[in-house]
């Protein structure tokens, strides 16, 4: 059936492939017959076989001989292939190229060097390499472009430098330089650690400023004589011409004329009268206009000198008249005339041929000048001549026109009219010479005459005071009556003043003084202030300003400079002296009227003190200006050359063009662009930036503006930023307007607030500024921990087991041996859930409501109870025996089968509500759970956000009281008609960040009742459960057994306790070191007890525990309120720091950690979390001589929190911080669940014992068996100072605020009221609230303890016919929003009753410091008759 | 009926984890989930997904073959935070202890059409040898907190990782309104159908 396959169209493909494939290795085929026969005849039988097949279906018959073919192999021999390969091939030759191939054609190679341009050093290269290299690129098509115009190859200069631009690493073992050694030297902590304390300036370091003050010189001064005047005018004089003799500049200007005309002179005998070509002509030229300028230069400087020399004379002159004509001297100024004698001969013909070549010249110029002119005529000539031709043309037309028309047009014709140019006039030579000559006589000096020079000494006498007349005598004590001194002004300030220096009758003061001005503010002005004494009074002559010294100027290489001064004082004298500001006159008919003002020159010198260790004491620039600027502006290109303040850039420019640097040396590139810079713009501009990226611009796909503008880009970044209102922000909407600008509204609002935090919200102003205080920690940690945040370790990323050790291999095995179903279960653990892939709903809280005992019962209204005042308890006493005042020996009237009370548990979070059912009785049982659901903020189920959440579990108790309100009994029978009211009794707080770091929350709680519960007691009918009684009194309280946890269970965050290390410390490495080690030793045996070494300031910085633990003052008054009662004084210590308001830190600082503030930081922002109540209630214990220590636990609802523990006698005892109460050792219901370590200001325990419960544990820190100290014989303890202030300073407590405060708490608690009863009317009973209000203080008084009794007594008789329900409420001022929340808790005011009324009271009570304690009365009356 | 100025794009990616080229391991099976910015939100179709276990053919030994679907479509308003898929693939090791035996991550392709991607594995390394030795011995290879941290730069630096073998995904994308919105993916470059991920 093969064959039945059509394969008609294959065939013919087949076919042609095989003959392709025959033909194709034909050539092949036959060259290897030739080589291998043998071989060849089995291949052919193999062909032949093979073809013997084909030929059947193949017409093709082709034989063998046809595809093969013998060949022998081709062999090359090897001169042969050398001679191929050289085809191939090129070995360039290790010869040097010579120069003339390398240059294009018909050049000589050029030596740029010997031009005098700048070429950098060559790379260093081997010769035969550089001649191979050279070999190969001659070879090549183009290769001449590699070689420069000299005929070398191109390179750009050695980029090696010659020093490495890194510091050589060296190795330990060799010596060092010792200047090169690294020292460690610890860091030292600032003075101004706390930046954010208001007030605190920037801190700088100490800069000096040296100023020496050497002297003063008046050039005028009112008690100057005439004489002094005139005087000092010569001697300004002569000092002008010192100056000029020095600079000499007539004689540098005529020996550049000389020069000049020699020059032209020599052009002009070269060619010898021949024309000059263009060039020389233009040289010619340009020196003939140099000569010109010179001149006039050398006249206008002959003749200034002889001016000066003039007026030298006439002035000395003047003096000696002067002097004659009084007839006393009064200076000491001479002058002499030296007279140097001169050939006259020479200096005749010198002087002749200088006015003729000047003449000459002139007359050059001239002519020059007339023949410009001329032509310039000429050219002028002729258009008026066409003009006027055209005027006549013009004027016979206009005759023939109205004229009257064409007025104005002619006028404005005649108007442009040119004048007729007049003919300039040819030179005089004549008369040029004669001005010549009258110029040389005016200014020059006179051939023959002998050379003055004057010579100004002050060898003369003064003339003594008895010859002197009586007015000059009179300005002579004048003048010894008054001193001078010079004030020093630094930024407005004075500084210091030099001391009084009489005047002399020279004027001329000496001080010599030097001021060291230690300065911490940046300079903005110095000036010096000049005081003149007469007498007592002083007055201020002149101020002098001093310029900042450049930062250069240090002292030592400070010149002392001249700084003039002058005064518009106007005084006048009735005896000699001249006055200032007032006209008067050397003449005797008081002509030629003179004004002088007082004036002077100060010189002194300013500049930067140096340092002992040679550091010029200067301040750095940036601290100029306030806000952060980069060092590197200072860096400008000038300092490159060495010289900084030069600030003349168009000086530099010329110094620059002027010294003829190099362009080309990139040395000097920086100073070249700026050069080029103010060549181009004039103006410079030295970029006031340092830019990292030049290019960034041209990478911004938008401009920065529009950058700015846009909302979604705006978004975009503040999301980036990790902004916390815009982490998670989901969906940023792809068009611009779809971004709302409510989206920002939150965010600019808390900007906003965080910059001018209204104080309306917060009752105190000190309040206020807490908040502001704490928000800017809060920023500071944040930003720190989102930094720490992005740092990762390996176990961040990667989970790996940890190396079994050998204990837990053990436990491992030994849970083999466990029962599979034990007596007693446990909660197991549940698997726990990463909380990324949860959404609303899928977690829920789980409150299992358990039991509760001691839940206070109803009291019948009419009860009367024997108030039994009390005197002070013993501890003892009070902690075993409880509660003395509820002795079971009151009688009541109580039915039997009434019930005590009709408690339930309401459980409120989110806003969701539950609640279990009613039981009955003081110690019901519920035994239920209820189920709330958690929503996320936003949505985010992120671990650092959950740890966020502020939200709090409120468990509140309320009995739930039924009152028959039928009217009319005969209706009782038809129906029941019964009004539900639930009183409250007390609550119980959790926040969630307690269930969620602790997953679940298992124990008793206390609930927080009112002291007084106005219808309610805590006493118990005898007749029902006497037997018990003993037992249960243990207990103050109610209590309520919970079981909270979260379903699912979720992950709780890390603590960032890990990442510690990336927060800074001060603290020795060692000892951070041993804290390390000893933690992770203990965590090891006892995971689950805390243990505490280094705690984390308010700063951010690690410090050790112990610092914090130090005895420090309570506030005074305390101590005083009860002088001789050890125990009391405690108590109120404990209440005292119990008021200070919590704050807890885990949710500030969202996931942080723990921040440790110190006492007095507590006590200044008044907020803080249990560390810090129990770190300032320890350290007031050891100020009262008590023996105390920090106790690291873990309690509920706290979790993890911190207690204080004392010693009393023998017993321990426990003080809870945050509440204020205090427990003994042993006492069941102590909140505090397990003890991890102690802690004193000497060291640290960790508790090694078998249990961590207080009850059955040894506080006996001796005892090496039960605690391990930190600071053992192995590990001394170093010594560490106390972080801790040395003394507390409380301040007043300003008592009207306070009044002021009680007032405004209890206007707004009663608004509120109102405002929550809107549907009823609200009655306030103002005479229960008097009532009310007095009983408050004494609540205080005893801290609401054992006064109920006593209190609903006397508010019952005054109050008979009402039912009253209510109760005070004690809380902690820090807010009214709290104290809001707290009233609206308690449900008062869900009464619905028509009668009712309600009763408010508050008064607060002032502690030192502005610790406030509030109470709250709120009741509600109903009318029973 | 058309849609004025749409404000969000569509991104449909539907396609396979096709199979996995790991020549040491048997019995492996993969997860796969997706990594995307906050712009980003799935619309339909499953997130995250568990494969079935696969072994490689007796005959010849060939590829792990799972060819498991992928079929999700994404809705963004921002292209920035482009889906990455990540797949993690497990197994049983010489105990029968289940360990991680490769993570990989590769972005969604970008423009429409049919894509092939071949992405590398790897795996953690453990700290020590004295850490490999009893994470060999227990069972308890060092694995990735999330595995979605592969698909992510930061934090990347402490880890040392060792590569596994190869994974081939193909993807089939569509688009839809990308253009509208002013992002152009059709280049000439960027459609090269077939250009295979390797490292």
């Amino acid at each position: 059936n093969f064959f039945t396959f059509n394969f008609d169209p294959e065939p013919p493909e087949i076919k042609e492939q095989t003959s392709i494939k025959r033909s194709s290795p034909n050539d092949e085929k036959k060259n290897e017959k030739k080589e291998r026969p043998e071989e060849d005849e089995a291949i052919e039988k193999d062909q032949e076989e093979e073809i013997e097949d084909e030929e059947e279906d193949d017409e093709n018959k082709q034989t063998a001989q046809d595809f093969l073919e013998m060949k022998p192999a081709e062999f090359h021999g090897y001169n042969n292939q050398l001679q191929r390969e050289r085809e191939v091939l090129y070995t360039p030759s290790a010869l040097t190229v010579p120069t003339s191939q390398k240059v294009p054609q018909n050049m000589k190679p050029r030596y740029l060097e010997e031009e005098g341009l700048y070429v950098g050093e060559r790379p260093e290269v081997s010769f035969t390499n550089q001649n191979i290299l050279e070999n190969r690129l001659i070879q090549q098509d183009e290769g001449k472009k590699w070689f420069g115009d000299d005929g070398r190859v191109m390179a750009l200069p050695n980029p090696i430098k010659e020093y490495s631009t890194r510091p050589p690493v060296f190795s330990a073992f060799q010596d060092l330089d010792p200047t090169l050694e690294t020292v460690y030297r610890k860091a030292t902590k600032s003075k101004f650690t706390n930046h954010y304390i208001l007030g605190t300036g920037d801190p700088q370091g100490d800069f000096q400023l040296d100023i020496d003050v050497s002297g003063l010189i008046f050039t005028h001064h009112s008690l100057f004589s005439r004489e002094h005047v005139l005087a000092v005018k010569l001697a300004q004089m002569y000092d002008q011409f010192l100056v000029r003799q020095q600079k000499n500049l007539s004689n540098l200007l005529t020996n550049k004329l000389h020069a000049l005309r020699n020059a032209v002179q020599n052009i002009m005998q070269l060619h010898g009268g021949l024309i000059l070509n263009p060039a020389t002509q233009h040289r010619v030229e340009e020196y003939k206009m140099e000569i010109r300028h010179t001149r006039k230069l050398l006249n206008l400087e002959l003749e200034k000198d002889r001016m000066l020399l003039k007026g030298i004379i006439k002035v000395w002159k003047d003096i000696k008249a002067l002097r004659e004509f009084q007839r006393f001297t009064n200076t000491p100024l001479k002058l002499r005339l030296r007279r140097d004698e001169v050939n006259k001969m020479e200096e005749e013909q010198n002087y002749e041929s200088e006015i003729q070549a000047e003449v000459s010249e002139l007359v050059e110029q001239y002519e020059e000048e007339c023949q410009k002119k001329l032509t310039d005529y000429e050219a002028k000539y002729a258009e008026w001549k066409a003009w006027k031709k055209k005027q006549k043309a013009k004027r016979k037309k206009k005759q023939q026109e109205d004229e009257e028309v064409h007025e104005e047009e002619s006028i404005l014709e005649m108007e442009g009219e040119p004048t007729k140019p007049q003919r300039p006039d040819p030179v005089d030579r004549a008369a040029l010479e004669q001005q010549v000559r009258e110029k040389a006589f005016a200014i020059r000096k006179r051939p023959g005459e002998p050379i003055l020079i004057p010579e100004l000494t002050t060898a003369g006498n003064v003339t003594p005071n008895e010859l002197c007349p009586r007015g000059e005598i009179l300005r002579r004590e004048d003048t010894l009556k008054r001193s001078v001194f010079i004030k020093v002004v630094f930024n407005n300030k004075e500084v210091s003043q030099t001391a009084s220096r009489t005047l002399n009758s020279d004027f001329r003061v000496h001080f010599g003084q030097i001021f060291n001005l230690k300065i911490i503010n940046w300079p903005e002005s110095l000036k010096l202030q000049v005081f003149e004494t007469v007498g007592s009074s002083s007055s201020m002559l002149a101020e002098v300003f001093l310029p900042i010294p450049e930062t250069a100027v240090l002292t030592g290489s400070a010149p002392s400079e001249e700084h003039e001064f002058s005064s518009n004082q106007r005084i006048m004298f009735d005896h000699e002296g001249v006055g200032s500001d007032v006209p008067f006159s050397f003449e005797a008919d008081g002509s030629n009227k003179l004004i002088l003002l007082t004036s002077g020159k100060v010189s002194c010198s300013v500049s930067w003190a140096i340092g002992e260790n040679g550091v010029p004491l200067i301040p750095v620039v940036s601290q100029q200006n306030i806000g952060v600027q980069s060092p590197l502006k200072q860096l400008d290109a000038i300092s490159y050359i060495g010289t900084s303040g030069l600030t003349d850039m168009k000086k530099l420019a010329k110094w620059a063009s002027e010294s003829r640097l190099d362009p080309n040396d990139p040395n000097n590139a920086t100073l070249m662009q700026l050069i080029k810079v103010i060549a181009t713009s004039g103006e410079v501009q030295i970029p006031d930036y340092f830019r990292l990226e030049q290019l960034q611009e041209e990478f911004n796909f938008i401009k920065e503006e529009e950058f700015q503008r846009s909302k979604r880009f705006r978004l975009l970044d503040l999301r980036n930023q990790e902004v916390p209102e815009f982490r998670n922000y989901k969906c940023i909407p792809t068009l611009e307007r779809e971004v709302s600008d409510k989206v920002f509204q939150e965010y600019e609002k808390r900007l906003s607030e965080s910059e001018t935090l209204d104080t309306k919200d917060y009752l105190d102003a000190h309040r206020a500024l807490v908040a502001k205080y704490l928000q800017k920690v809060r920023e500071t940690v944040m930003n720190r921990f989102l930094l720490a945040k992005h740092h990762y370790i390996l176990s961040d990323v990667v989970i790996e087991e940890e190396v079994p050790s050998i204990g837990i291999l053990g436990i491992n095995l030994f849970k083999l041996a466990e029962p599979k179903r034990p007596l007693k279960p446990r909660r197991k653990e549940r698997k726990k859930v990463t909380a990324q892939n949860l959404s609303d709903g899928d977690i829920k809280i789980l409150v299992n409501v358990i039991r509760a005992y001691d839940i206070p019962i109803r009291r019948p209204i009419a009860s009367k109870t024997s108030a039994s005042t009390r005197p002070s308890r013993p501890f003892t006493e009070t902690l075993v025996s409880g509660q003395p005042s509820q002795s079971p020996s009151q009688n009541n009237d109580w039915p039997i089968n009434q019930v005590l009370v009709r408690p339930f548990v309401e459980v409120t979070f989110q806003r969701t509500v539950r609640h279990t059912t009613t039981a009955d009785g003081p110690n019901p049982n519920w035994n239920e759970e209820l189920e709330l659901p958690f929503r996320a903020p936003n949505g985010d189920y992120s671990t650092s956000s959950l740890q966020s959440v502020k939200d709090d579990i409120f468990i509140n108790v309320f009995d739930e009281v039924v009152y028959d309100i039928v009217e009319d009994n005969r209706e009782r029978g038809a129906g029941i008609h019964t009004r539900i009211e639930r009183h409250w009794l007390g609550s119980v707080k959790i926040p969630f960040t307690t269930i969620y770091f602790q997953s679940r929350i298992d124990g008793t709680f206390k609930i927080e009742c009112p002291p007084v519960l106005l219808g309610y007691s805590k006493e118990r009918s005898l007749g029902s459960e006497g037997g018990y009684d003993a037992v249960r009194s243990l207990s103050d309280g109610c209590y309520l057994t919970l079981f909270i946890t979260i379903e699912p269970q979720l992950v709780p965050g890390e603590m960032v306790r890990e990442k510690v290390s990336f927060f800074d410390t001060q603290e020795d490495e060692k000892l951070l070191q041993a804290a390390e080690n000893f933690q992770k030793e203990v965590s090891m045996k006892f995971p689950t007890r805390r243990c505490i070494t280094t705690v984390i300031d308010i700063n951010g910085k690690t410090v050790f525990i112990t610092r914090y633990i130090k005895a420090l003052n309570p506030p005074h008054e305390l101590l005083e309120m009860t002088p001789n009662n050890q125990q009391e004084t405690a108590e109120l210590m404990a209440h005292f720091v119990s008021l200070i308001p919590s704050l807890p830190d885990n949710v500030s600082f969202a996931g942080i950690c723990d921040l440790w503030s110190t006492c007095d930081q507590f006590l200044d922002l008044l907020a803080g979390d249990e560390e810090e109540h129990a770190v300032l209630l320890c350290n007031y214990f050891l100020a009262m001589g008590k023996k105390a220590w920090l106790i690291i636990g873990s309690a509920i609802p706290e979790g993890p929190t911190s207690y204080v523990l004392t010693q009393e006698h023998s017993q321990f005892i426990i003080w809870n911080p945050s509440t204020g109460q205090f427990y003994s050792q042993y006492d069941t219901f102590c909140p505090l669940q397990s003890v991890g370590c102690l802690v004193n200001a000497d060291n640290v325990w960790f508790n090694i014992q078998q249990y961590n419960a207080p009850m059955r544990m040894s506080f006996d820190i001796t005892k090496s068996k039960f605690w391990k100290p930190f600071f053992s014989r192995n590990f001394s303890h170093p010594g560490l100072s106390s972080i801790q202030p040395e003394e507390l300073v409380y301040l007043q407590t300003d008592r009207a605020a306070v009044a002021e405060l009680q007032d405004r708490i209890e206007k707004i608690l009663k608004e509120k009221i109102m405002e929550w009863r809107p549907r009823n009317p609200t009655r306030w009973n103002r005479y229960c609230t008097s009532t009310l209000r007095q009983f408050l203080p004494k609540l205080e008084l005893t801290r609401g303890k054992d006064v109920g009794d006593e209190h609903r007594m006397e508010l019952q008789s005054l109050l008979g016919d009402y039912r009253i329900c209510g109760f005070p409420i004690h809380m902690a001022f820090s807010e009214i929003q709290p104290i809001i929340e707290a009233v609206y808790s308690t449900g008062v005011h869900n009464m619905d009753v028509f009668n009712v009324e309600f009763a408010l009271a508050v008064h607060i009570c002032p502690y030192p410091n502005n610790v406030l304690s509030v109470w709250i009365y709120v009741a509600s009356l109903i009318r029973t008759r | 009926m058309a849609a004025v100025s749409p404000s969000v794009f569509l991104l449909l990616v539907n396609g396979q984890i096709e199979s996995a080229n790991l020549p040491e391991f048997d019995d492996l099976y993969c997860k796969y989930c997706f990594v995307y910015g906050h712009d980003w939100s799935p619309v339909s179709g499953l997130e995250e997904g568990i494969s079935q276990i696969t072994s490689k053919s007796r005959v010849t030994q060939q590829d792990l073959v799972w060819n498991f679907p992928i079929d999700i479509t994404f809705k963004s308003t921002n292209p920035f935070g482009w889906p990455q898929v990540v797949v993690s693939v497990y197994g049983p090791d010489v105990f029968g202890n289940d360990v991680v035996r490769g993570y990989g991550a590769v972005h969604i392709p970008i423009t429409p059409g049919r894509h092939k991607r071949t992405i590398p594995l790897f795996v953690p390394e453990s700290t020590s040898r004295l850490q490999k030795f009893t994470s060999w011995f227990l069972g308890r290879r060092p694995e990735f907190t999330d595995p979605k941290v592969v698909a992510q730069g930061e934090g990347r630096e402490v880890t040392r990782v060792r590569s596994q073998g190869f994974l081939t995904l193909s993807f089939n994308i569509v688009t839809k309104d990308l253009k509208k919105l002013g992002y152009d993916m059709t280049s000439e470059v960027l459609s090269v159908p077939e250009a295979t991920y390797r490292p």
